[in-house]
């Protein structure tokens, strides 16, 4: 037996419970009740004002959210990733730390921690909170960039006589954009799917979209549940193109 | 001056995301129902956590076990599925390599709430009923690829012939695999193995839709039911904090192994 073939119990587990399960929300969504073709479900989105409403607030979130863990974590991973200022590799793995902790738990955490201090639970908190959750998996991609980034460039552009300023704009970020891609994947498609979180950081005052598939399917709507899987895969189709598609952050765990 | 600041923001950041973390780890020692009331240092939440003595305490027990076992199970069937698969992967070459890399790269991208909906559909369209085999399938499905993504380099690391060379100086293929290719790659496996573990450990959305309604409950889907009654129950701030703990010696772990091993090299 040639080694190659050791692939193929993988091969076929793939098969069965990725590429299978991905079609069936195809199928599911393209069926009415009784299994007959309908476009129905996609239709009923587009007239659902509040489904609509729900997947507006939940792209502004999670625009918002990703936009703040850029501004705050591209400057700590350039710290962090800056051996004259961060000499020590225990500060990355606390930063990386919260990634392995259950979402859930910390959001309550968070949620525990704003009631303690009377703050009004809405979309402050929801931001923050997402702020929270978020942000390691923005400085982790961004700080494994510039930690690999060769050097050479930004002595060379210093040699030929840039300021730091020019340096940093025009060879450090252009050069560390893969990261910061990779991050904008980790962030912004597992916002706009979060459930459970949005409900307990704004005591069910805002739903995210992940929360409106979750209660279509548990109320036994699949065919609708299904629809709007579909749409939120089609989005994550078309922003994986956008960032080059690899969970680098994930894969950078490694 | 430039490093000062540096490191203040650093610090400033670090502080404000464990924030939440350190709170429960300090209100986990005190005895009040109410986060953030003080009264006075007592050990006794961390006592009725273990000793039982607390409201649905049965069923929180059962919930750890639950996720315990899920945990163990799956990254154990995944570790020895994705060893084979990378061996596999490593020795095809084009178009299938290619593709198989990409549909190992799907569950590590998509959403959770994704891979649950999507496999739910799996399971009611086979008409499999749901409760441990198909949550513990389902975490085999998302912890197979990092068991995966970590064996690979250390196949591209090892010497082709060694194994080779076993096979010709008179090995049967299975001690070969078990003397030779194996060890090689067993640090490789073992942090798979850890990063499937804890990926387990960590899910709620992918158990909340395969578990069915056998009223099987992993940790998150405790915690989840727990926190939408109202309030989290007293003894979850000890929980959160052990587990918690367990998390960080986990990574301290895998990252001084990866550090050691960078050295020898």
């Amino acid at each position: 037996m040639k080694r190659s073939h050791w692939s193929i119990p993988y091969a076929v587990f793939l098969g069965v419970f990725v590429v299978l399960p991905l079609l069936l929300i195809l199928v599911y969504a393209l069926q009415d009740g009784s299994g007959h073709f309908t476009f129905a479900n996609i239709a009923r989105f587009f007239s659902d004002s509040d489904a609509l409403g729900t997947f507006a607030v939940s792209l502004e979130i999670a625009i918002e959210n990703t936009l703040i863990c850029i501004l705050l974590g591209y400057p700590a991973a350039w710290i962090l990733a800056n051996r004259e200022l961060n000499r020590s590799a225990v500060t990355i793995v606390l930063f990386i730390l919260p990634m392995w902790i259950n979402a859930l738990m910390r959001t309550l955490a968070t949620a525990e921690l704003f009631s303690m201090f009377g703050i009004q639970l809405g979309k402050g908190t929801l931001l923050f909170g997402m702020v929270y959750d978020y942000l390691p998996f923005m400085i982790y991609p961004i700080y494994n960039v510039l930690n690999k980034m060769d050097k050479s460039y930004a002595e060379a552009a210093q040699d030929l006589g840039a300021t730091p300023w020019k340096v940093f704009w025009k060879v450090t970020v252009p050069l560390s954009m893969p990261g910061v891609a990779s991050g904008v994947l980790m962030v912004f498609m597992p916002t706009v799917s979060t459930f459970a979180i949005s409900e307990f950081l704004t005591n069910n005052k805002i739903k995210l979209f992940g929360t409106i598939i979750q209660e279509n399917i548990n109320s036994s709507m699949w065919n609708y549940g299904a629809a709007l899987a579909l749409i939120m895969l089609v989005i994550i189709g078309i922003s994986t193109m956008f960032t080059g598609g690899r969970g680098e952050a994930e894969e950078a765990l490694i | 001056m430039k490093k000062f600041f540096a490191q203040c923001y650093i610090w400033i950041l670090m502080i404000l995301l464990y924030a939440p973390l350190i709170f429960i780890a300090v209100f986990s020692f005190t005895e009040s129902k109410v986060l953030g009331n003080w009264t006075g240092f007592s050990t006794r939440l961390y006592e009725n956590l273990f000793t039982g003595r607390m409201q649905g305490s049965a069923s929180l027990i059962s919930a750890v076990e639950n996720t315990l076992l899920i945990a163990l199970v799956s990254a154990a069937v995944s570790m020895i599925l994705g060893t084979i698969a990378a061996i596999g992967i490593h020795n095809m070459t084009g178009r299938g390599k290619r593709a198989l890399l990409f549909l190992n790269n799907i569950p590590m991208i998509n959403p959770d709430v994704i891979t649950g909906v999507s496999l739910f559909l799996l399971f009611i369209f086979l008409h499999f009923s749901q409760g441990y085999l198909s949550v513990i399938l389902s975490h085999i499905s998302f912890g197979t690829p990092y068991v995966v993504l970590s064996v690979m380099p250390k196949l591209r690391q090892m010497n082709p012939n060694v194994y080779e060379a076993a096979l010709d100086l008179g090995a049967t293929p299975s001690q070969a695999l078990r003397k030779v290719l194996i060890p090689q790659l067993r640090p490789g496996m073992v942090s798979g193995f850890i990063l499937a573990f804890t990926m387990s450990l960590d899910d709620f959305a992918v158990t909340f839709f395969t578990r069915g309604t056998i009223g099987l409950e992993t940790l998150s889907t405790y915690i989840y039911a727990d926190a939408r009654k109202g309030g989290l129950t007293p003894e979850l701030r000890p929980l959160m904090t052990l587990i918690f703990l367990i998390i960080l010696v986990l990574l301290l772990v895998i990252n001084i192994r990866q550090a050691k091993m960078q050295k020898s090299e």
